[in-house]
């Protein structure tokens, strides 16, 4: 029950830093504070595969693409109204993660990360070569976006909302039944077998609820940035999520949250300074593989447990 | 057009040619692979480092200065050597045996460090290696002319693969790196340094994609992020031919340079899709690959 509330506290918390966003910073904190918030979405999806059941997925830039392209598509394209373009958007990652999820729990451990990654390649390949439909290599720009979208600080309170919705649905899944017979495959899948549960049924849902969630940041992405790039399904954007999760902390539930923050603000803030993002990104991998296996959210927990101890 | 044997001899020789420089790059990484159990991500990147080292060389430092482009690919070899030793020694043995996502993490860090290194020493321009003397022009081959330079390449594709298979069947080293992967534990109680093992394999692996981006540096064009494509590639053909199989490599090797070469002139809208669908099925119908053996583990 305690673990219940300070997650509530924290979310709470976290929305509410959230919702003060347009009142502190202008158009550029809006701007960012909506990336970071589609972001902590997709790292929350990608983290229940891999911190709850142990999934290596690097080919989750797929359905992320899937729904940016289908919501861009359906907006602009088929001048669809905003509700049903998302849902059917969300729909077909959800599709997609059923049938590529059906034929990748087959398999485990480096065949497993092989085979999301061949099908996600899959997909930037039919969106590189499908010109008519995805723009191909030139992008599809210029999504057509309902007003009250366009403006920033509309966009923001939208992706607010439906960014906290999924995370308290996600951390529902996480914490449930469901959640613990998923944590249980994970440590040990054969005595989980032997317990009678169908440990590739649970993946395989798993999968699903994980690549659907990350349609919905797909799709809001489609949204917030007004384009398409073929990029978004190219392997470093599922290596990008990766990043952010195990930076964070794949262990606990708002880790990843918290590493696709520091992720972001990171990037741009030294950006600002020096052209070479990347290498200060490595040694920052480097440095958490080796000394925060636990991720950023580890060193904050066992701070925190130390001067409690002191105390 | 496949009627035309002039057309199909420069499809099947463009085919091979891209074949054995993939193969040089995949066979480093699939003994690693099968050794190690590291999926290293940062390969291609070696491989590019390679490339840039000897453009250093027989560009930078000794242009005009015949067979300038051997200093180079031997400088190639042991730079990366000497840089695996030291990744291997300092950060990547605390790895083995860890979860996949660390691996895959550790060897993405490299291949952003190692792109940004590029970008610093040798900036954002494309650059280029003009192919040794002896090697220039083409030849006649009967049916058709053909690129010097590409055929020799073919000859260096083959020659790697069997002094590798020479290497890992014949000599006592060979036999230490098999055991090693067979039971590492029972190998170490038989009084055999096995992290000495493990680096030698990385060293090799490495320098060999160093080997290859040099030479192969002559035939193609370099810029910094030229390995994000080429990597992908490479691990399709591990997987196709087997993790840790030599010729298993070759194999997809071959088939992946057949599939580029006709696929870019027969189908081109079709050609990317045709290597992932190739890929998945060979995931879905024989995980452990063509040529590999069905691992129990």
């Amino acid at each position: 029950m305690s673990a219940a509330r300070t997650s509530l506290l924290v979310g709470v918390l976290m929305t509410a830093v959230f919702a003060a966003v347009p009142f502190f910073f202008g158009d550029y904190g809006v701007y960012l504070g909506a990336e970071i918030l589609i972001y902590i979405l997709f790292a929350l999806a990608f983290n229940l595969m891999l911190g709850q059941g142990g999934l290596v997925s690097f080919g989750h830039a797929a359905y992320f693409a899937i729904a940016s392209y289908a919501v861009a598509i359906l907006l602009t394209t088929y001048s669809w109204p905003l509700l049903p373009a998302f849902v059917v958007a969300v729909a077909l990652s959800c599709a997609a993660a059923v049938v590529i999820g059906a034929l990748c729990v087959r398999l485990t451990a480096i065949y497993f990360a092989m085979l999301t990654l061949a099908f996600s390649q899959l997909v930037w390949a039919i969106a590189f070569k499908w010109n008519a439909v995805t723009g191909g290599d030139e992008g599809f720009v210029g999504v057509s976006v309902p007003q009250y979208l366009a403006e920033p600080t509309g966009f923001f309170y939208f992706a607010l909302a439906i960014v906290a919705v999924c995370a308290v649905l996600l951390w529902l899944i996480t914490h449930s039944a469901f959640g613990r017979i998923l944590r249980a495959t994970k440590e040990n899948p054969r005595r989980a077998e032997f317990l009678g549960i169908n440990v590739r049924r649970i993946r395989l849902v798993t999968f699903v609820i994980s690549g659907t969630f990350t349609g919905v940041a797909g799709a809001l992405f489609a949204i917030f940035n007004r384009a398409v790039f073929v990029e978004s399904a190219w392997w470093t954007k599922s290596a990008e999520v990766l990043v952010m999760t195990i930076l964070g902390g794949v262990g606990s539930f708002f880790g990843p949250a918290l590493g696709a923050t520091v992720l972001i603000l990171l990037d741009r803030l030294i950006t600002e300074f020096t052209q070479y993002w990347p290498t200060v990104l490595a040694i920052i991998l480097i440095a958490v593989l080796f000394f925060l296996p636990n991720g950023l959210i580890g060193a904050f927990r066992r701070g925190r447990s130390t001067g409690a101890g002191d105390a | 057009m496949l009627s035309n044997p002039m057309f199909l001899a420069m499809a099947v020789l463009n085919g091979l040619s891209i074949a054995m420089v993939l193969f040089i790059i995949a066979a480093g990484l699939t003994l690693i692979l099968g050794v190690l159990r590291i999926l290293n991500f940062a390969h291609a990147a070696f491989f590019m480092l390679g490339g840039y080292v000897a453009w250093q060389v027989a560009e930078g430092w000794l242009e005009d200065v015949p067979g300038a482009l051997w200093l180079g690919a031997i400088a190639a070899g042991l730079v990366l050597a000497v840089l695996a030793a030291i990744i291997e020694r300092t950060m990547l043995r605390h790895l083995y045996g860890r979860e996949e996502y660390y691996q895959l993490l550790f060897t993405f860090a490299l291949v952003l460090l190692l792109n940004d290194a590029v970008k610093a020493i040798w900036g954002t321009d494309i650059l280029t290696i003009s192919h040794p003397d002896m090697l220039r022009g083409a030849a006649d081959l009967g049916i058709t002319f053909y690129p010097r330079y590409r055929l020799f390449l073919c000859v260096v594709g083959v020659v790697v693969a069997v002094a590798l298979w020479l290497l890992v069947t014949k000599t006592r080293w060979g036999r230490t790196v098999r055991a090693a992967r067979m039971d590492r534990e029972m190998l170490s109680t038989l009084g055999v340094d096995v992290a000495k093992v493990y680096a030698s394999v990385f060293i090799l692996g490495v320098a060999l994609a160093g080997v290859g981006g040099a030479l192969a540096a002559a035939d193609r064009s370099l810029y910094p992020g030229m390995d994000a494509d080429i990597i992908v590639r490479t691990f399709i053909i591990v997987i196709i031919g087997g993790l840790g199989s030599l010729w298993g490599a070759f194999l997809g090797a071959l088939i992946l340079g057949m599939i580029t070469s006709f696929g870019t002139v027969l189908v081109p809208e079709f050609e990317l899709v045709l290597i992932y669908l190739l890929m998945i099925a060979v995931l879905l119908v024989r995980p452990w690959g063509l040529l590999g053996k069905e691992d129990v583990k």
